[in-house]
């Protein structure tokens, strides 16, 4: 081995990893890895249909205006230029207002007002891309400015700006109250640890500011309405292909069966592209106006001032504790800012999303939560990012809080978590706020973290800086931040959870060719999650085939069963429970037929080592590959049984599924700026068993990457003026490859007990757990300096204010 | 403007607009998609392309300062459709999952190719400098130094090889 090597797993152990597995899964290379390190994937910006044309958005200057006037005649002009779109128009067809995911309305082009900075106001179809941009300059909007609600905190003021004038009789910006949990009980609780001397009650106000999922491919969508067949493809960026569709039927008015959704190739979704967006709208009348096919990117700045952010959440925890250390209740209020209209993606009956399990990992007698959306100017969305419908704001109120409570009573983290975990006897566990965990032994997962951390030795570490600090050297400050999450993915059982009235269940279809090799088609969309491959080797798995000879069609809604689409962790939780359930069907329909090739009783026959053998009798075993040729012959089949060897399934969970983990992370601080530097981050995840473990850790790995940007770098805020401060990538800042460290990673299995595989789903674990971790570690390497809190994102200036004794406001640019 | 540029070792001329970026003459005239757009800042690094053997963000170099210039783009760096017949670098990704949506992908094998050229033993610190103007969502960077890593190290197999058979 060559120098520098140092810290660098070699691939060979996935390779021992995958021997190791149960059922046969493991590290194989990604099916999809061929087109893309030849650069032909093929994504919607790739797309290119004869006779194109191009669309642009011109958006609102203004964080909140009135329209006066719009004139788009010299743009109609240009001679490249084949139509202008203005709200006005669209309202003629009943267009310019559509629906959001949470019941609200949206506007498609202003036509009222505008409502953020970035808002839609008109569409451009030219020749080019480039003369779409030029036209857009053409277009001149008169607008009347008026005051922005910028501030959360002051959109409930009396004398707030009402954002949405549009509904009738509305006087506030208040959207909705919605609590979970059992408020006497907690309350009472409570008011003993208020009363008793050897108990107590810690607040902290703690904000989730407003981030990006930025993915690294914009949104964006091109648009054929066939004007003889009226059947409009769809090409476009969204993880809910057949959630899009029955939308655009509702939407537009356009029968369900003309309506093609194909989501190619996707650069990254993170929740960014689960909602509908304008653009899509307009590129799609736009088509239907100039009768080709319309392309509409976005750029950059579109992307991070207008389409789906993520979180703002202004969060008060209080937690009632013993003197020794025990949590016995936990109380939240928070202020939900979803902006200018209420389009955050969640289950209909979870406003707030799944932020009921704010009670985490932890054994609690009582827990309450209460939560307030407002409308304020600023672009909509809420749930993006992967966030697991809100858990990624859960995990950090709580894991938070826990610091602050082990701060102030003057514990180690690491203890009082372990004194509070669930026992593994408590599984499956009823939280205080109704969700049903399904496994998990959190103290050993825990204890797995801090073997691997070297927690003591990181302890004692700390202190010999900390006294070297003190002795005048000049040392960083070292800081130890642990995070333990529960998460709840795989939404969802129907009976509770849908979207719009559309029940969360997903469909699979396998159908096993004459030749053995097969085709499965699912409703999930991958955005880089490789279910090409994992969806493979499931099916692989079951019918005692090669992955190699299973071809996994997704993406495209004239192929695929019904589904709602790939978020929240939900592929490996739904539609892999699907894809397990529907190849075993078809499993069972082969040993029908492999009984009727060996004149046998199908009840004579086993499943074993990828055949069907009669029980007893050496040699007499058929193949699935023998089996679906003979299924397709002129064998005779029992009466009942039709040939060939398909199936279908719709996969309803009757739970989620609950993964875990524990995370360390070490950061040195340097005095002298603010600067955070991650040394060190251990995760130990448990999402049941793995398929792909090279799979599951590059998952891991990305959304620890997310955790440091969210910690330390990423926040989308707004001048007092409704300016979006964030608007690029040269002010949201991403991690690179410095920010991050070599990711040290370990694992404890506790197999779903309700999933057909034991399986959890792992998209989004790092994401929302990593976060807390790199907080946790920076405030604890200020304990010198008395910081007890400071919000995110912890930037040198955040740091050094903290430091200071005058913590920023991070949300907002006020001075 | 008439402008001819050697592009994955073919030369090509065309007319085209003063102000076209190089990403969009590859992309849109040439119909080479494999090189991406993400940011129009030179900070994402998914347009990178080399200019003269030069790794660069081709959303901010326009097409006409290409003229009689060679430009290598992902599309040239394999030798065939083989596995076999692709670049170290790229089977490195294959290898170690140094991708997961591909969209960063084209960017970091053209950047990293051009790091082997000049560093053909970078360590992992030499290769996380190497990429840090280059942007990845979904990877966190780790699997894509690994890959860098085993191209390194399978190059200079095969050095030591032919030196071997000589």
């Amino acid at each position: 081995m060559s120098a520098g090597l140092e810290g660098v797993r070699p691939p060979e152990e996935w390779i021992r990893a995958a021997v190791d597995t149960p059922r046969g899964y493991g590290a194989m290379k990604r099916k999809e890895d061929a087109r893309f390190v030849r650069g032909r994937g093929n994504y919607v910006d790739d797309v290119v249909l004869p006779g194109m044309l191009h669309g642009a958005v011109l958006r609102s200057p203004l964080a909140h205006a009135r329209i006066v006037a719009v004139d788009t005649s010299a743009a109609e002009a240009h001679p490249k230029v084949r139509a202008v779109i203005t709200g006005e128009a669209l309202a003629g067809l009943g267009l310019s207002w559509m629906p959001t995911l949470s019941q609200d309305t949206e506007a498609v082009l202003a036509t009222d007002k505008v409502r953020f900075q970035g808002q839609e106001v008109a569409f451009v179809v030219a020749d080019d891309h480039y003369a779409a941009r030029d036209a857009l300059d053409l277009i001149d909007v008169e607008y009347e400015p008026l005051d922005p609600v910028v501030d959360a905190t002051r959109a409930l003021d009396e004398d707030a700006p009402v954002v949405r004038d549009d509904q009738d009789g509305r006087t506030t910006n208040h959207i909705f109250d919605w609590s979970s949990g059992d408020r006497a009980a907690t309350d009472a609780v409570f008011a003993q640890a208020q009363a008793r001397d050897d108990e107590r009650v810690v607040t902290a106000d703690i904000l989730y500011p407003r981030v990006h999922p930025a993915p690294l491919e914009t949104c964006g969508a091109v648009a054929d309405m066939d004007p003889v067949t009226g059947k409009l493809t769809l090409w476009t960026t969204t993880q809910a292909p057949h959630a899009h569709r029955t939308l655009y039927a509702m939407v537009a008015g356009l029968p369900e069966h003309k309506i093609r959704v194909v989501s190619p190739d996707i650069g990254g979704g993170f929740g960014n592209k689960v909602g509908i967006y304008p653009g899509y709208v307009c590129a799609i009348v736009g088509s239907i106006l100039t009768g080709a096919p319309v392309k509409w990117v976005e750029d950059r700045s579109e992307n991070l001032m207008s389409t789906s952010f993520a979180r703002d959440y202004h969060m008060r925890g209080e937690a009632a504790v013993t003197a020794d250390g025990r949590l016995r209740a936990v109380r939240v209020h928070v202020l939900a800012d979803h902006g200018a209209f209420n389009a955050t993606a969640q289950p209909t009956a979870f406003p707030a999303g799944f932020f009921g399990v704010f009670t985490g990992s932890y054994d609690l007698e009582a827990a309450h939560c209460a939560v307030t959306g407002v409308y304020t100017n600023k672009a909509p969305g809420g749930v993006a990012y992967a966030c697991s419908f809100r858990i990624t704001e859960a995990v950090y109120l709580v894991e938070r809080l826990v610091d602050v409570v082990a701060h102030d009573l003057g514990m180690d983290p690491a203890e009082l978590r372990m004194r509070n975990l669930l026992r593994s006897d408590q599984f499956p566990y009823r939280s205080p706020t109704g969700w049903e965990y399904d496994s998990g032994d959190y103290p050993h997962t825990l204890q797995v973290a801090l073997d691997k951390a070297g927690y003591d030795d990181l302890r004692r570490e700390q202190a010999d800086l900390r006294r070297r600090r003190e002795a005048g050297e000049d040392v960083p400050l070292r800081g130890i931040g642990l995070a333990f999450f529960t998460e709840a993915v795989g939404a969802g059982p129907r009976r509770s959870m849908d979207i719009l009235g559309l029940g969360m269940a997903d469909g699979a279809e396998l159908r096993v060719h004459p030749t053995g090799k097969a085709v499965l088609r699912v409703s999930c969309q991958s955005q880089g999650q490789g279910h090409e491959t994992t969806f493979a080797q499931l099916v692989a798995a079951e019918l005692g085939i090669s992955p190699d000879d299973v071809d996994v069609v997704h993406g495209d809604t004239d192929q695929t069963p019904f589904g709602l689409g790939t978020y929240g962790s939900r592929s490996t939780p739904v539609s892999g429970a699907a894809t397990a359930i529907v190849a075993r069907k078809v499993r069972e329909r082969a040993r029908i037929v492999a009984a009727a090739m060996m004149e046998a009783n199908p009840e004579d026959l086993e499943w074993s080592d990828g055949s069907w053998q009669v029980k007893g009798v050496a040699g007499a075993s058929r193949t699935i590959a023998e089996i679906a040729l003979a299924a397709h012959s002129n064998l005779e089949l029992p009466d009942g049984v039709e040939g060939h060897l398909d199936a279908t399934c719709v996969y309803n969970p009757p739970n989620l599924t609950y993964p875990c983990g524990a995370y360390v992370c070490v950061v040195d601080v340097d005095p002298g700026t603010g600067a955070v530097t991650v040394r060190r981050f251990v995760a130990v995840d448990d999402c049941g068993v793995r398929i792909n473990p090279m799979i599951v850790e590059g998952q891991i790995h990305g959304g620890l990457a997310d955790g440091i940007g969210m910690a330390l770098m990423e926040a989308i805020a707004f001048d007092l003026d409704g300016n979006c401060l964030g608007g690029s990538f040269m002010d949201y800042l991403v991690p690179t490859a410095l920010e991050c460290p070599s990711w040290e990673l370990g694992e404890t299995v506790t197999p779903s007990p309700h999933h057909p595989v034991g399986a959890k789903g792992v998209g989004e674990s790092a994401t929302v757990g990593s976060p807390p971790a790199v907080v946790n570690a920076v405030i604890d390497a200020l304990a010198p300096h008395g910081v007890r809190h400071a919000d995110m994102p912890l930037t040198p200036a955040a740091v050094w204010s903290a430091m200071q004794g005058r913590p920023l406001r991070t949300d907002l640019a006020i001075r | 403007m008439e402008i001819t540029v050697t592009v994955n070792g073919r030369e090509v001329t065309r007319d085209v607009e003063p102000r076209l970026l190089l990403t969009h003459f590859l992309r849109d005239h040439l119909r080479l998609t494999g090189t991406h757009w993400g940011c129009d800042t030179t900070t994402c690094g998914a347009c990178t392309v080399r200019l003269d053997g030069v790794p660069v963000k081709s959303c901010t170099v326009l097409a006409v300062m290409a003229d009689g210039a060679r430009v290598d783009t992902v599309e040239g760096l394999a030798a065939g459709m083989a596995e076999t017949d692709l670049d170290p670098v790229q089977q490195g990704f294959v290898a170690c999952h140094g991708l997961q949506c591909g969209f960063c992908t084209p960017g970091m094998l053209m950047t990293t190719r051009a790091l082997l050229d000049r560093d053909p033993d970078p360590s992992p610190a030499t290769i996380r400098e190497a990429i840090s103007g280059q942007i990845c969502r979904c990877t966190g960077y780790e699997n894509i130094v690994r890959a860098v890593r085993w191209a390194a190290e399978a190059e200079q197999q095969a050095a030591t090889t032919t030196e071997v058979a000589r």
